[in-house]
């Protein structure tokens, strides 16, 4: 130690950033990092929960690749996943730059787009979930008081119809958190750019176009890739909303992994349905950062 | 008339506005307007309709809240027709919302302190030490953002099962912030990358320790992003469900979110009760945007790495 103070003059004592770093890397390793161990370790084994772990070979991968009912949850997994995206990115974006706008009645309106972030996802499910209620709930009395008949649907019993509601629900919760990110993008677009385009005589949708969309583009990676991630993982809002059902319509893998394991107590089987799961957003996620680099994703200046 | 004079027109109008254009003729101005008027009109138009899908169910939340349970299934759930009431308020505080409160708070307060503190670390180890193996543990961390909690929950459950926690609201904190870590550490990092580094040296310089370098000197410059960072970890873990749920069992040890859950589960039937309920779980968070909109914005901001 003595050695490395009398060769490099310049820096603190070699060994202080251990000292520093055992807290946060004990935090991690104990909670973060040892789960993910155990997660590939449990997947090959069988455990109800309350007797002892056993090992059981690649038993649950087979039951995986024979359940229907985890491929069909695979599937409306990726349903959720590609009609989220296309739902929030543009009204996110379009709710962004409008509330990039620095005009005071635009505030007050933004004030209220964000509301829904204050609220807990569990307890948008719930609040949902009364609002649809067939029973005097607030949706179905205005589709049948108030004229509104494009309402009068069993948005949460009919099992065609609930995916759908899902995906809607689950924009409504996310979009607000989309366009704050659009909001922070917009504002870094230097508006010389745009004066100079209005001196040119260039119209607003070529504005757009050659302007704000190709400065937007490091904040639609990075909300795609929150977007991609979140709604692969979407969990609370979906358990408290439906809980799955009816029947298994709303059972995406997030949803599917816990209820194998925490309700049906096959522990081992849903940890290999949430190793695929894990897997699913670690490569989506890496995907993406790869496509514009880590540093890129989250910068403070991007777009600048 | 054409979509390229329209935008011809348009750009008319628009170079109308700047100061350099102003002196031109009046009547360029008024060419642009019908173009102009209808993006203006259509763009106020969704506003609108943005704005009641988002407040209507807030505002049903509210109105329901306040009906009274008697006369809910009879009466317009949009406008309170039949009265308004308390009631339901009293009946969610004599279910002990107040005991969940303080659970919340306490966990909330506690990952958010651990969390920051712990970071606060780490950061500093890393960026003024800035060695490889400094930099390999960031790497480390940041590999957390890939990889979602709802993943986990099992492996969780197991480990705070076996270390004796589970149950417990420190079984809670300790999870949460370990989750909190990797963009807390982000943040900080980002932050101290721009602390003059010959304000450390000039300390340095005079014999002080690195622990006194950061507490005189870079915990002092870091408030900004501590605050910043510290409420998007307050906001998440305070609305934090997934821990509750698999973590804990006993309702003296449930959070806010949990909380509402269960409400809902025992009194299926009283729609204007679970409503006061959902309701009186968001008004922490509804009071501190009212009252520090700003930092609120910018700490969800920073969560999300904009």
């Amino acid at each position: 130690m003595a050695e490395a103070v009398g060769r490099r003059p310049r820096r603190f004592r070699a060994w202080w950033p251990a000292w520093f770093l055992l807290p946060p890397v004990a935090l991690f390793a104990g909670f973060v990092i040892l789960p993910i161990v155990l997660a590939v370790l449990l997947s090959f084994c069988s455990w109800n929960g309350s007797s002892a772990i056993q090992y059981a070979g690649l038993a649950n991968w087979r039951q995986f690749i024979h359940d229907p009912s985890a491929l069909a949850a695979l599937e409306r997994t990726g349903v959720l996943v590609v009609a989220s995206w296309l739902v929030q990115v543009p009204i996110a974006m379009a709710l962004g730059l409008f509330a990039a706008g620095r005009q005071r009645h635009r505030a007050l309106f933004t004030a209220i787009y964000f509301v829904p972030m204050l609220i807990s996802a569990a307890s948008l499910g719930i609040l949902w979930n009364l609002l649809l209620s067939p029973i005097n709930g607030g949706v179905t009395y205005a589709g049948t008081h108030f004229g509104l008949f494009f309402l009068n649907h069993e948005w949460l019993s009919d099992p065609n119809l609930v995916l759908g509601t899902v995906i809607v629900l689950v924009a409504w919760e996310f979009i607000p958190f989309h366009s704050l990110l659009f909001e922070a993008g917009a504002r870094q677009i230097p508006k010389s750019i745009y004066e100079a385009a209005a001196i040119d005589g260039i119209g607003p949708y070529r504005r757009f176009f050659k302007i704000t969309l190709p400065m937007l583009r490091h904040t639609i990676v990075t909300s795609s890739t929150l977007n991609l991630v979140g709604s692969l993982t979407v969990f609370d809002l979906i358990y408290t909303l439906t809980g799955g059902g009816p029947g298994q319509s709303t059972r995406v893998l997030a949803l599917a992994q816990y209820l194998e394991g925490f309700e049906s107590l096959s522990f081992g089987y849903a940890s290999a349905l949430a190793l695929v799961l894990g897997v699913l957003a670690v490569i989506v996620s890496m995907l993406l950062i790869g496509v514009t680099g880590f540093g890129k994703m989250r910068s403070q200046s991007e777009g600048a | 008339m054409s979509q390229l004079q329209r935008e011809r027109q348009d750009s008319v109008g628009q170079a109308a506005r700047l100061p350099v254009a102003s002196a031109g003729p009046r009547r360029a101005r008024a060419a642009g307007m019908p173009g102009r008027l209808f993006r203006k009109g259509a763009t106020w138009v969704l506003a609108l309709v943005w704005l009641v899908v988002v407040g209507a169910p807030i505002y049903y939340m509210v109105v329901t809240s306040l009906e009274p349970t008697s006369v809910y299934l009879s009466a317009n759930p949009w406008f309170p027709t039949k009265g308004v009431t308390g009631a339901n308020y009293e009946a969610v505080f004599s279910s002990g919302i107040v005991s969940y409160f303080f659970n919340s708070v306490i966990v909330a307060g506690s990952t958010t302190i651990l969390a920051v503190a712990v970071s606060l670390l780490a950061a500093y180890a890393i960026v003024v030490h800035g060695s490889r193996w400094t930099g390999t543990v960031f790497r480390c961390f940041m590999v957390g953002f890939a990889v979602p909690i709802q993943a986990l929950m099992i492996p969780l459950y197991l480990a705070i099962l076996r270390i004796g926690l589970y149950d417990s609201l420190l079984g809670l904190i300790l999870p949460m912030a370990a989750f909190s870590l990797p963009i807390t550490i982000l943040v900080l990092v980002n932050f101290l990358r721009d602390v003059p580094r010959s304000l450390i040296d000039a300390m340095r310089v005079d014999g002080a320790g690195p622990l006194r370098v950061l507490i005189r000197l870079v915990l002092p410059l870091s408030w900004p992003a501590i605050a910043t960072v510290g409420v998007f970890d307050l906001v998440s873990s305070w609305n934090n469900f997934v821990f509750p749920l698999i973590l804990t069992q006993s309702p003296s040890q449930a959070t806010l979110p949990l909380s509402v859950f269960n409400f809902e589960g025992n009194h299926l039937q009283n729609v204007p009760e679970i409503m006061a309920a959902v309701a009186l779980s968001a008004v922490p968070l509804f009071v501190l945007y009212l009252f520090a909109r700003r930092r609120l914005m910018a700490g969800l901001a920073a969560g999300l790495g904009a």
